[in-house]
């Protein structure tokens, strides 16, 4: 393959992704007002288009349209980073995630990711540790107090749940001998749903600390204290307005659905069915490449759901909670996952 | 393909490092300082050193930095001022910058016995990299380690220190 077809390849692929990405995000609000809606017994977007479907599409020339308000107190470079580096960072990290079968298409091209790399699992640590810049110089450069704090409480929770995350994946690499995607998905890919990492590997206190720590990363409820509304009515962008409040809000989104699929490549086999070989492989060839990107899609979708769900189900963490809860337990914990792991690996 | 990669992100190390010195905000300079760093990461890549590469963006730009920053914002430090310098110091330092930058050059080129890193394709697996630093260096591993671990152990006596004292003052 020349170098001029792949990078038209390449191209093609970021522009698909991008844009599957972006409508994902779209979607996942939906899903979340309708869900928190059924949870608080009440219906939620129902009138624009069929079942509310169109709400998306209209909530985003909302944000367009509004008047973008630029404080004048603000420091302007930083202040219009911020979002930028947000939301980029949010959409970086889905270029190594393989999220189909592999092996279909042209020779030495994957068509379902975007890059094969060795370290994916560090790209996806490292981009989403580089993503807090975002938080906190959105609320720096606001100079606005209640900016300053969420965006302090962000930082401060970010740098602590990225331990008890980091920590956690530690027992699925041990058990892959691998940080790339790929070769983790394919060592649980034997035996189906027994063969997963959080059943059959043993791995479901580390998917219980991910998940922990994936809501404090993400800065979702419980763990929403950066945007805590009741006390610091918006936390770090208390101050943006149209087209950068919204970049912040996808920023959010993507963030959740990345975080679904590294759950779902780490502990739930990926792109991989959950019946393992019981059931044979469609003879037709498009059925062979779409099958895997139906149950990749499924078991994020059900991990967005159970984002939702606990959203619409527990109140908040107090702030001393929090820091308590990562630090004296989860971290703990996760190294005695690893502990315990390379102890069952190495006497097996 | 490499040299150009190589040059553009030596050039942005180099353009971030003296940002960071002429910068007058805190802020500013913490953000060159992360340029610095992930630019230095690109480089690595390009030696075929991928898990530092990685290492250095997690635990540099991503977790250091950020302390950096949350640091700068929790203290909310303003603008540093502009002052004329001693003429002391502009005297001496420049001379001893050329002096101690040209002892580096002539030991690290009389050195022997180096080896080479050439900008290519190969690339250090993890593996091979965990092999060598558990086998061949794990002495200077483990004593780094414990260097840190001495480091850690200060910072907390220091701040529970500090606490008896309020306490006691009570």
């Amino acid at each position: 393959m020349t170098i001029l077809q792949f990078f038209l390849w390449s191209l093609l692929k970021v522009a698909v992704v991008t844009v599957v990405m972006l409508l994902g995000v779209a979607y996942t609000v939906l899903l979340e007002r309708k869900l928190v809606g059924r949870i608080q017994n009440r219906w939620g977007p129902s009138r624009v288009g069929p079942f509310g479907l169109l709400q998306p599409l209209v909530d985003g020339a909302k944000s367009f349209l509004k008047e973008d308000i630029i404080p004048t107190a603000v420091y302007r470079p930083l202040y219009l980073l911020a979002p930028i580096i947000a939301l980029g960072c949010a959409l970086i990290s889905i270029a190594v995630v393989p999220f189909g079968d592999p092996n279909v298409g042209p020779d030495g091209l994957h068509l379902f990711q975007i890059s094969d790399v060795n370290i994916g699992l560090l790209v996806i640590l490292g981009i989403t540790s580089i993503g807090v810049y975002g938080i906190a110089l959105a609320g720096w450069s606001s100079n606005n107090k209640y900016s300053l704090l969420g965006s302090l409480r962000s930082s401060a929770q970010l740098i602590s749940y990225e331990l008890a995350l980091g920590l956690s994946l530690v027992g699925v690499v041990l058990r892959a001998q691998s940080l790339n995607l790929r070769v983790i998905v394919e060592s649980q890919a034997s035996r189906g749903i027994l063969t997963w990492n959080i059943f059959g590997g043993l791995q479901f206190i580390a998917f219980f600390i991910y998940l922990m720590a994936a809501y404090a990363e993400t800065n979702r409820s419980p763990f929403d204290l950066p945007e805590a509304e009741s006390e610091l009515t918006a936390g770090y962008h208390t101050e943006y307005s149209s087209m950068k409040f919204a970049m912040f809000f996808m920023a959010e989104y993507a963030n959740m659905i990345t975080v679904g699929c590294v759950a779902t490549l780490l502990f739930l086999g990926g792109w991989t069915s959950p019946f393992g070989n019981l059931i044979p492989l469609p003879q037709n060839i498009v059925l062979q490449a779409l099958l895997p990107i139906f149950w990749f899609v499924l078991k994020v979708f059900s991990f967005l759901f159970l984002y939702v769900w606990v959203r619409g189900t527990l109140p908040r963490f107090r702030y001393d909670q929090l820091m308590s809860f990562g630090w004296r337990y989860l971290l703990p914990l996760a190294i005695l996952n690893i502990v315990g792991t390379s102890l069952w690996l190495a006497y097996r | 393909m490499h040299l150009i990669l190589f040059v553009l992100f030596a050039g942005l190390c180099l353009a971030g490092a003296i940002n960071l010195l002429l910068q007058s905000h805190p802020i500013n300079s913490a953000l060159s300082l992360i340029v610095v760093m992930t630019s230095l990461a690109v480089l690595y890549l390009l030696l075929g050193a991928e898990f530092l590469a990685a290492a250095q963006v997690i635990v540099y730009a991503g977790a250091i930095m950020v302390l950096f920053t949350f640091v700068v914002m929790l203290l909310n430090a303003g603008r540093e001022e502009r002052t004329l310098g001693s003429r002391a110091a502009r005297a001496v330092g420049f001379p001893a910058v050329v002096v101690i930058l040209s002892v580096i050059a002539t030991v690290i080129l009389k050195a022997q016995g180096l080896g080479t890193a050439s900008l290519s394709d190969g690339i250090t697996s993890t593996e091979e990299l965990s092999a060598v630093l558990f086998t061949k260096l794990l002495l200077p591993f483990e004593v780094t380690s414990v260097l840190i671990l001495i480091a850690i152990l200060g910072a907390v006596a220091l701040a529970r220190h500090g606490d008896g004292e309020r306490t006691a003052g009570k």
